[in-house]
């Protein structure tokens, strides 16, 4: 009878420690938009609101008190994520002002793309690719989004019909007629004059 | 046929000796519970009715590979896509309770049909944000991708569709060609908030509706000025010459694009996924119509062979005896 009195004693304590956490517990679910969920159910209780973009992100971490030492990248394309949440060193993009270096913390940043290379450093590795357009944004919390329409790594590309190609735009833009022609015939200089420099540069 | 009919005569002058079974049968009451003696010719019903079923499931269960065999061919490129818009998302936040006043809801809807119910939930879903975007000197319009949400919303809503594109899945789903379409929306359609309503892919059983708000960059700027989640947008530098709302429409412009294309996406899998289960569900129904309609064409084929047996057996012994 005194051993279950030191049991009952001895319990409650063992339980104040740390209670386990079960497996069935979900991890930190993402977060929804309760505003707008609230305003739904008052006008229309009987069906499900709709779910947002926000339930189905993980949220990004705040920006932290020192600089971190990688940079978080994420690359992505319409048809893949080339790069998801990867830590690197630098990367390099082709900003409509020229390349611009990002490290980690970088001030935050939007910066519309050009059609140029775009290198990763991580370590001794450099990855570069060929970027069609896109949009680069540049958190505080040392996270890097680039989104591009088309992308290519270099080795990929096809010197000889990069110069064919450059050849037939300048002669399009040549005997361009009307505005949409010349904006056209200009689109496809600019890319392909890109793509040489990339190659050679 | 005359058969048939001198049977119904003679039914409605004499009481069916079994009443249960004419309850259960009463489906088929031409052809069984025959007191004048019928011959095979009740078994011929019965047969065509489970050779049309047969055929129909045939057809229902073809239809369920093909659906299988796209779902797997659209959802990884689905899935890939499904990077595209969180970017967006992390930087602008997402803002489905902003008060504008010129709302454009994008319905994105299937062209096919028996794919469940996945059109009539979009469809539900967009006249609901309708009323729920409602108010004094605010309208809402309607942008339909999709030749499903059209025929549900032209019932009521005629007025309000602005745009309306079908046969988007005639060739491969690509990105040139949403973006086109995109370009056409902006384009075409005064907005100051862009509602996208479609069924996210989350497993071949379950999609959920789901609605990604894009706004104007006029209203972007307005909501910054605000505070909240776009309030931080003031604190990012805007790299070249450019001001802030210039690079603020190209940046909206490009995202609306790219939320569409994920939301196509996303919808074209749940298409396919839901013709799938629907196309199961209705073999199985088809099946067991079939194996009901088997018991029936026995017990009528083993009745009229147990009479013919009793009409000669009882023939020979009147002879004998």
């Amino acid at each position: 009878m005194l051993r279950r009195a030191t049991a009952l004693l001895t319990r409650p304590a063992s339980s104040l420690r740390a209670a386990r956490a079960f497996s069935t517990d979900v991890a930190e679910a993402p977060v929804g938009n309760p505003a707008f969920n609230e305003a739904w159910k008052k006008v229309i209780p009987h069906i499900d609101p709709p779910k947002t973009p926000l339930s189905f992100m993980k949220p990004r971490p705040p920006t932290p008190s020192s600089i971190p030492t990688k940079l978080t990248v994420n690359f992505v394309l319409p048809y893949a994520s080339e790069l998801s949440a990867k830590e690197v060193d630098m990367v390099i993009i082709p900003a409509s002002t020229g390349q611009m270096g990002v490290l980690p913390g970088h001030v935050g940043t939007i910066a519309e793309l050009k059609p140029g290379v775009l290198s990763v450093h991580e370590g001794n590795d450099v990855t570069k690719y060929f970027v069609s357009s896109g949009f680069a944004f540049i958190h505080a919390n040392s996270y890097a989004d680039i989104i591009a329409v088309e992308a290519v790594p270099i080795d990929r590309v096809d010197p000889s019909l990069v110069q064919k190609g450059l050849a037939e735009f300048t002669q399009k833009l040549n005997s361009a007629s009307t505005d949409l022609e010349k904006a056209e015939a200009q689109i496809g200089v600019d890319v392909h004059s890109a793509l040489n420099a990339a190659l050679t540069g | 046929m005359a058969m048939a009919a001198l049977r119904r005569e003679g039914r409605r002058f004499a009481i069916s000796p079994n009443p249960i079974a004419a309850v259960r049968s009463s489906i088929f009451p031409a052809e069984e519970q025959a007191p004048l003696g019928v011959r095979s010719i009740s078994t011929q019903i019965v047969r065509n009715r489970m050779k049309s079923v047969k055929s129909i499931q045939k057809i229902t269960k073809a239809m369920k590979m093909v659906a299988a065999s796209k779902l797997r061919a659209i959802q990884s490129k689905a899935e890939n896509s499904r990077g595209l818009w969180q970017p967006f998302t992390a930087l602008l936040g997402d803002s489905p309770s902003v008060k504008v006043k010129k709302d454009v809801i994008v319905t994105i809807s299937s062209d096919k049909g028996l794919c469940g119910g996945i059109n009539s939930t979009s469809v539900k879903i967009s006249k609901a944000l309708n009323k729920l975007t409602a108010g004094p000197d605010k309208e809402t319009k309607y942008v339909i991708l999709g030749e499903k949400a059209k025929a549900q919303l032209i019932r009521d809503s005629k007025k309000d569709i602005e745009l309306n594109i079908t046969e988007l899945q005639k060739n491969p789903l690509n990105y040139a060609q949403v973006s086109v379409i995109a370009d056409d929306i902006l384009k075409n359609v005064e907005y100051d908030a862009l509602r996208v309503v479609f069924n996210k892919f989350q497993s071949v059983v379950s999609f959920l509706p789901t609605v990604s708000t894009v706004l104007s960059p006029e209203v972007v700027e307005k909501e910054s000025e605000a505070g909240g989640k776009l309030g931080d947008l003031d604190s990012y530098e805007v790299e070249g010459g450019e001001t802030k709302s210039e690079i603020l429409q190209n940046l909206t412009e490009f995202q609306f694009s790219c939320v569409l294309f994920n939301g196509v996406m996303e919808n074209a899998c749940s298409e396919q996924g839901a013709r799938m289960s629907a196309m199961d569900s209705s073999s199985r129904n088809a099946g067991e119509m079939l194996d009901r309609l088997t018991l029936t064409y026995n017990r009528t084929r083993q009745a009229s062979i147990t009479t013919e047996l009793i009409e000669i057996i009882s023939g020979a012994s009147a002879l004998e005896g």
